[in-house]
């Protein structure tokens, strides 16, 4: 059957399992919008601004496990998704983003609304296309859905030029796509394995640590079972946080820069790491010459580059990381077969002296009795949800406190930029996980600073009546940075402050036809927050709190990781 | 440390600006890149000379597989490798200097493929040391104008050992 471009285009989404599309139409792709309108099946959500879409289409994909499509227009529209692939592209989601291109004799001429968005994206996707060719319309879109969640995921987007939206040509949908430069390694090798095991079997001092990989390859069941079983204690990065069960007594919490005192003197003195589908970045191993001077490290990944990239590895295990758990499972099982060996007795020195560790420097903050300590917030946030909230954050020390205060027990249950860092990412991102998660509460843990990034965003949650709580841990500071220019920059607090440039957010939540509170007291917390919390509307949660508290622990950027500054 | 590497990578526009990001972005270097057709016209061939310690090459080498329009990366050691570069330049021949240049171009078994009245132009292809030592015996006369190829190369065919 004979078919526009536009219509394919939209053929072709449906049949790649998509139903919802966050987007902002425009110039270039007004043929698309056009059929997209009359579109009985796909869902468009309007954002307010192009970052939003990108970054929605992040969230859903994080929550949903789904690949997120947002659609923009060529140029300013394309340019203001960039944050947005480079976020999803530093933490691996499988995103695919559709721009609209000038017309294709207009390309490479300065025309109106022209940039060449296959180069300003080509270092930040995973694989970037230029439509050219109608008749290859469809293989691209397939190609694009294929490379975004297949392997290692990460953002994948297609440029298509305006007047191809509009021409006709044969639709064929390739049932099968194959790519003869891009296969990814699933299934681990079985000698690596093999020699996994037998250093697993001579630890004493084995640690597992689970990064994002795990939520992306939907490992946490394999991961729990090797850590069960085998009686190794688990730290997690931040991505991989909901990977392993927070309450689970064998968890340390987050390893790095503002990990736990546990999880950091545990990788300093273990003989065995075994890191699944983490990447050992600088905010993970601190000084790197001093990371895990004891241990071996097992290091299991689906992409080849990142194993030996920043650390050396004793057994690389390039694979899925489900099926290498899994795999490492049943040989450690047969071995055992033939040569018991008692896990649990073997390991129970360590674990008693990793409870040692945890009970003498537990996660905690001094209460001076007058201010609301943020940390205090997000315990009673941790409180009133028991647990069942799905939480997205901004970034800073709103992520930091999240991280570590919150127990997250299931995986895609705590959606954050890690890599690249994103102020802004965790409003547009709530909107996209409340879109994949319809009856969870879902709750943006944010800054009086990063709020300001996306709070426009608050219109599309406002129009779709998501009752999502965004839950701003007010301290009048960029807080973080304020935090390294107390401790690193002679308490200088240069433009971090925002007390004088700060708007009435209740009024602003108001204004956006939100429901706005304003907690300033311990007895406000105890008497809004509740009910903040079960309103079924969007609402923005306004917390005043101390205005100079730090993150602790923390390892100051290039120390060692037991070379944490402490409470 | 030198390496070269053979890269086929899909024919399509664009392929090697990625592959020039990837090392520009990376900060890893390279020393020479050369692109040509092959037979199957879908498939373009790679040259690319680079240098770096031992991890930096493997993650060259893992940074290049992972591009999804590369198809195929092989390293080459030294041993088993033929090794190519081709220069062409103008040097300073005058009436007295001329017998000596010839000298020097008969021993490389270099060519000069133009002549005029005070130049000679020479054509020299070998590995990448030969023409090192060319262009610096011949510097002395005066080099006037330089083109130079990257480094083109292909894997020995299997030795007979016995």
């Amino acid at each position: 059957m004979k078919m526009t471009g536009a219509r394919i285009l939209l053929e072709c989404l449906k049949r790649e399992g998509v139903d919802i599309v966050f987007g902002y139409p425009g110039g270039a792709v007004l043929d698309i919008y056009h059929d997209l309108n009359r579109d009985e099946t796909l869902r468009h959500i309007l954002v307010r601004h192009e970052q939003g879409a990108a970054h929605a289409a992040d969230g859903y994909a994080r929550a949903s496990g789904k690949v997120g499509v947002c659609l923009v227009t060529s140029g300013p529209g394309a340019t203001n998704i960039v944050t947005g692939l480079a976020t999803a592209y530093a933490d691996s989601i499988p995103v695919v983003a559709i721009t609209g291109q000038v017309h294709t004799h207009l390309i490479g001429n300065d025309a109106f609304q022209e940039v060449d968005i296959v180069g300003i994206t080509r270092p930040c996707t995973k694989h970037n296309f230029l439509v050219k060719d109608l008749k290859r319309l469809a293989l691209t879109v397939r190609e694009a859905f294929h490379l975004a969640r297949s392997g290692r995921p990460g953002p994948v987007l297609i440029d298509f030029p305006k007047d191809l939206m509009t021409q006709s040509t044969e639709f064929v949908w390739p049932e099968e796509v194959r790519m003869r430069s891009y296969n990814p390694t699933y299934r681990p090798n079985l000698n690596q394995l093999r020699r996994a095991a037998e250093l697993m079997a001579v630890s004493e001092r084995p640690l597992l640590l689970a990064g994002g990989g795990v939520i992306s390859s939907d490992a946490s069941r394999e991961l729990r079972a090797l850590a069960h079983d085998f009686s190794i204690p688990v730290t997690s990065t931040l991505m991989g946080l909901g990977a392993f069960p927070g309450d689970d007594p064998l968890f340390l919490g987050m390893l790095g820069m503002h990990g736990t005192y546990a999880a950091n003197k545990a990788v300093n003195k273990a003989d065995l790491i075994i890191a699944a589908g983490a990447r050992f970045d600088d905010r993970v191993t601190g000084r790197l010459e001093t990371f895990a001077p004891k241990a071996k490290i097992i290091h299991i990944d689906i992409d080849p580059t990142s194993i030996r990239k920043n650390v050396e590895v004793d057994v690389p295990v390039v694979g899925d990381c489900a099926m290498s758990l899994e795999g490492l499972h049943e040989v450690l099982r047969t071995r055992d077969a033939e040569n018991p060996h008692d896990w649990e007795a073997s390991h129970a020195a360590w674990l008693g002296q990793l409870r040692e560790w945890h009970d003498a420097r537990p996660l905690t903050y001094s209460s001076d009795g007058d201010s609301l300590k943020p940390q205090q917030v997000v315990e009673a946030v941790q409180r009133i949800t028991g647990g069942k909230a799905v939480y997205t954050t901004e970034v800073g020390q709103n992520q930091m406190w999240a991280a570590q205060f919150l127990t997250i027990t299931e995986p895609r249950t705590f959606i954050t930029s890690g890599g690249l860092g994103t102020m802004g990412y965790g409003l547009p991102a709530a909107i996209g996980v409340q879109f994949a998660l319809p009856d969870r509460l879902v709750i943006d843990i944010a800054g009086d600073g990063s709020i300001q990034m996306n709070i426009q965003e608050l219109m599309t949650a406002v129009c779709n009546r998501l009752p999502i709580k965004i839950l701003i841990l007010n301290n009048s500071y960029l807080g973080m940075v304020r935090q390294w220019q107390e401790l690193f920059y002679e308490h200088n607090y240069s433009f971090t402050c925002m007390e004088e440039g700060q708007p009435d957010f209740v009024k602003l939540a108001e204004a956006y036809g939100a429901e706005g509170y304003r907690i300033s007291t311990i007895g406000e917390l105890d008497s809004v927050l509740p009910v903040a919390l079960s309103s079924p509307s969007p609402a923005i949660i306004d917390v005043r709190v101390a205005k100079e508290e730090n993150v602790y622990p923390m390892v100051p950027a290039g120390a060692a990781l037991d070379e944490m500054l402490l409470v | 440390m030198r390496q070269v590497l053979s890269v086929l990578v899909e024919n399509e526009p664009g392929v090697l600006s990625r592959v020039a990001g990837l090392f520009s972005g990376r900060g890893f270097n390279i020393e020479s890149l050369n692109v040509a057709p092959t037979l199957d016209p879908s498939v373009s061939h790679m040259t690319i000379a680079t240098y770096g310690d031992a991890q930096i090459i493997e993650q060259i080498i893992k940074q290049l597989r992972k591009l999804v329009s590369v198809i195929k990366v092989v390293e080459f050691a030294d041993s088993a490798v033929v090794e190519r570069e081709m220069v062409v330049f103008r040097v300073n021949a005058e009436e007295s200097k001329r017998s000596e240049i010839l000298r020097i171009v008969d021993i490389f078994r270099c060519k000069v493929v133009d002549v005029s009245l005070n130049e000679f132009t020479i054509e020299a292809t070998g590995s990448h040391d030969k023409l090192e030592a060319i262009l610096t015996l011949l510097t002395r006369f005066g080099i006037k104008e330089i083109a130079r190829t990257g480094t083109v190369a292909m894997r020995r065919a299997l030795q007979n050992v016995d």
